[in-house]
């Protein structure tokens, strides 16, 4: 009972935070907002055990996002531009989202052990991980050794994507004219 | 915010704390939650903190930006590199098992090397990041505050020279 009511206010909190970012104008208001959306959404993957994914969310998204959306606000208008409402955009956008619910009720239960996520190379990492990397934590064992190519992707599209703010902030290219 | 004595000498006692807090999720993430993504952002919000306390000339005087960027590519470097050490050593690319003589041994040195290619190019693109944002605008616009930013930017800069001096001899360039 008492986790059902941790889940529902956390996911409760999320829905609040997500309509005033919809209906906030200005966009200091919309990025500290979203921080705070971030930071609720790590609560919540903390009480679905994924306390890894939490940790970076917390960071990532509730941290250094934040100051970094803070430092492009030095760039752009304070203010949203007040829209009136297009009736085609917005039944797209529904149309959209319910058949996204839809999808989710076609999905497996949450941690039901038949979805095939839990059925496909999982049993592998858990059973073996112990006796093949000897690491106790599974998720660096899998994000670092099993797949390694992946991360080491990862690593490389943070590297391209850093190098071409740079370039676009800095203004290399400027300099020749 | 640069004159504020609270957040000066709190955010002093903080920065040690929160890089000595990266390097322990940084090493201790083979055991418990962590690695090299979230030690990185860590590490590097102890630089952010530094350069929004006490002036963005000053943080970046700490971790001049020629240096960033070259960590940013030894980063990668390292992850790839311990990829290349394997082929050298007669495995696949990344196949940590043949680093050491033991295949455990192999695997722990191997995640520990990757996860510190990582953290550097993780923690050096977000400083750097900040910096790129922090430097092209007046550093002053991102501190000040929402409306009333055209009125105390004129009254805080002719203030913020006397007290601090980096800060005042960025400020001109």
């Amino acid at each position: 009972m008492s986790e059902f009511i941790v889940n529902a206010s956390l996911m409760g909190l999320l829905a609040i935070i997500g309509v005033l970012i919809i209906q906030q104008h200005r966009l200091f208001a919309v990025i500290i907002l979203s921080g705070a959306y971030s930071l609720s959404a790590a609560a919540w993957f903390v009480i679905a055990d994924a306390v890894d994914v939490a940790f970076t969310e917390a960071a990532v998204g509730a941290g250094v996002s934040t100051v970094l959306a803070l430092g492009t606000l030095s760039y752009v208008p304070r203010e949203e531009k007040a829209r009136s409402v297009e009736p085609l955009a917005m039944t797209i956008s529904l149309g959209a989202g319910l058949l996204l619910l839809l999808a989710v009720l076609d999905m497996p239960h949450y941690g039901s052990d038949a979805a095939p996520i839990h059925n496909h190379v999982a049993p592998h990492y858990i059973t073996q991980s112990g006796s093949e990397i000897g690491v106790p934590n599974i998720v660096t064992s899998v994000l670092a050794s099993y797949r390694g190519f992946d991360t080491l992707g990862e690593t490389a599209v943070i590297f391209t994507a850093a190098i071409a703010v740079f370039l676009i902030l800095t203004g290399w290219t400027r300099k020749k004219n | 915010m640069h004159d504020d004595p609270v957040i000066r000498v709190v955010s002093k006692v903080l920065i040690p704390s929160i890089m000595l807090y990266a390097l322990y999720v940084q090493f201790h993430g083979d055991y418990g939650p962590g690695g090299g993504f979230q030690a990185g952002v860590i590490f590097a919000v102890g630089f952010i903190l530094n350069a929004i306390v006490f002036g963005v000339n000053r943080g970046r005087h700490v971790w001049p930006s020629s240096l960033n960027l070259q960590c940013i590519a030894l980063g990668l470097l390292i992850y790839g590199g311990t990829g290349v050490a394997s082929l050298f050593l007669d495995g696949n690319y990344l196949d940590y098992n043949v680093l050491s003589g033991d295949p455990v041994a192999g695997q722990h040195l191997g995640i520990l090397l990757v996860e510190l290619g990582v953290g550097l190019t993780v923690s050096s693109v977000m400083v750097a990041l900040f910096f790129a944002f922090a430097m092209r605008g007046e550093h002053v616009r991102l501190l000040a505050h929402d409306s009333t930013e055209g009125k105390e930017k004129a009254k805080t800069k002719p203030k913020a020279k006397p007290a601090r001096k980096p800060a005042a001899k960025g400020a001109k360039s």
